[in-house]
């Protein structure tokens, strides 16, 4: 066992955990974007930073990757903490402001206004759909491409995957385009239940336009009334 | 009779329909036994492909076991890998700070502009693919400009036609007139001590030396560049690449014997008296590009 102090609490915990489990484990919580239980940890996202050692030597890490160290002080809500947490998230949300999960944190964060240049990424390239694909789907049919600002999340050549078995992981685990209904590339559908309505439920040309959700999806909504 | 140079063959340009798997399928043989080299065998498929067609890196995929992604994830993370096709010549401009302060950024877009293609691109001829490099690390000679491997100094907008002309003619040719490194030397038989020289056969501009060669029960004659430094050879026969073939003299008929093995690939080594004294050895394997000149 590894002794250790959370925000002064002092907790054994068991060698491997890292800093992130053991403090949601003792209650504390601790914003994560690229975090998720049964993927490996990835520290893409920078939300779970959290403040160790003692000052002036204190320094910020992400507690996702951090594994617990035996005598480690960690603050996981220090002032220091919570402004790298908010400036984290103003910029994410300066690039993916669709995402609802971002606008959320943001706003538990007290975020107000926003100082970047707005941009209409829909990805964060935190890595989530790139892990679940590989390590729980066994499928590896997404990747991480190219490199700096070109870095983007995608098949090989943009080519449709062998491997890929629409199993829609992906787009369920991902926090920025978020179960994206994909009607608008019908090669890529995953559901296509708004498209087998007569009527359909939306034209294509006003769906673009629309930030159609599957869950709920419009055209469940209409077979419910 | 081949015509045979040792100029980097950069005419290699192959279409997505030219790729023969059999050939992806030898380079990754050669890597098979190890588990690690992915890098190692990209960079060969480039260097025979000028790029990475799609089609063999799914080969590699499907052989090495590897997931497309992985291998694609790497090919698209160096920048030394191009997944597009290039150009017969790559013309390469540094845009550094101290070539940028010096005017790099106007010769890139001379370039540009007379080879009608943005940076990054390829002419519709496949003739010049067109690059910018962050640093080259001759900062005191900005701009900096390299074409095929050459570099140039302190270019301005002015030079670059002239530059992209000499680019297609090909600056991978000698120029033997202007290099020091290059020099015409007269060689003799170890026996008869008659020379070689044949003034009636002219390779890189000088008369060649003239010998016959002996392979596989066959014999034929070997007409090899009497420069020092240049190993373009003309022969009767093709000889296979890696083949070691003996020597034999043209005036005598006597074999000349190798004396000591060769350093890079251990065949015999063939020493033959130079005019004006001393004497040169070469490597008798074919493709082995061995030679030690003693001067007396």
């Amino acid at each position: 066992m590894i002794n250790l102090t959370i925000n002064g609490l002092h907790v054994a915990v068991e060698k491997g955990t890292t800093l992130l489990e053991a403090a949601r484990f003792l209650g504390f919580p601790i914003p994560t974007l690229c975090h998720m239980e049964g993927l490996s940890p990835y520290g893409a996202c920078r939300l779970c930073m959290v403040e160790i050692g003692e000052a002036p030597r204190a320094k910020l890490v992400s507690s996702c990757t951090y594994p617990a160290e035996e005598g480690l002080k960690v603050r996981t809500t220090s002032s220091r903490v919570l402004r790298a947490r908010r400036m984290i998230l103003e910029l994410l949300l300066a690039s993916c402001p669709q995402s609802k999960t971002i606008q959320d944190l943001a706003s538990a964060h007290g975020i107000r206004r926003q100082r970047f240049r707005q941009e209409y990424e829909d990805c964060i390239l935190c890595g989530l759909c790139v892990r679940i694909c590989e390590e729980q789907m066994m499928a590896k049919a997404i990747g991480f491409r190219s490199r700096g600002e070109n870095r983007s999340i995608g098949t090989p050549f943009d080519a449709k995957s062998d491997v890929c078995r629409l199993c829609g992981a992906c787009m369920y685990v991902c926090p920025a385009c978020q179960l994206r209904c994909t009607y608008n590339e019908p090669e890529k559908a995953i559901c296509g239940g708004c498209a087998n309505l007569t009527p359909p439920c939306i034209e294509k040309e006003q769906f673009d336009d629309m930030m159609c959700y599957m869950d709920p999806c419009v055209a469940c909504e209409i077979k419910k009334d | 009779m081949k015509q045979d140079t040792a100029i980097l063959n950069r005419d290699n340009l192959y279409a997505e329909e030219e790729i023969d798997s059999k050939d992806i399928l030898r380079i990754l043989e050669k890597y098979a036994r190890s588990r690690g080299g992915l890098v190692a065998i990209l960079e060969e498929i480039q260097s025979k492909y000028g790029y990475l067609p799609e089609t063999a890196l799914r080969t590699v995929s499907e052989r090495t076991g590897r997931s497309l992604v992985d291998i694609y994830g790497v090919a698209a993370f160096y920048r030394f890998f191009s997944l597009k096709p290039k150009g017969k010549h790559l013309a390469c401009v540094c845009l550094g700070t101290a070539c940028h302060v010096r005017g790099a950024q106007e010769v890139v877009e001379e370039f540009e502009q007379q080879l009608g293609i943005t940076a990054g691109q390829t002419t519709e001829d496949r003739e010049f693919t067109l690059e910018t490099v962050n640093c080259l690390g001759a900062c005191a000679l900005g701009p900096v400009v390299v074409i095929d491997g050459h570099y140039f100094s302190k270019v301005e907008r002015s030079k670059v036609k002239q530059l992209l002309d000499q680019g297609r003619k090909g600056l991978d040719k000698l120029d033997i007139e202007k290099d020091e490194r290059i020099f015409p030397v007269d060689v003799r038989c170890p026996h008869c001590n008659q020379s070689f020289k044949d003034e009636t056969f002219i390779i890189d501009g000088y008369p060649s030396l003239k010998a016959n060669v002996a392979m596989d029960h066959k014999q034929g004659w070997i007409r090899m560049s009497s420069l020092y430094g240049s190993y373009n050879v003309c022969t009767e026969h093709e000889i296979p690449e890696d083949m070691i073939v003996s020597f034999i003299c043209p005036h005598c008929d006597s074999e000349i014997p190798g004396t000591s093995t060769c350093s890079e690939c251990e065949a015999p080594m063939m020493p033959m008296p130079v005019d004006g004294g001393g004497r040169i050895k070469i490597c008798t394997r074919r493709g082995c590009k061995n030679r030690m000149l003693d001067l007396v």
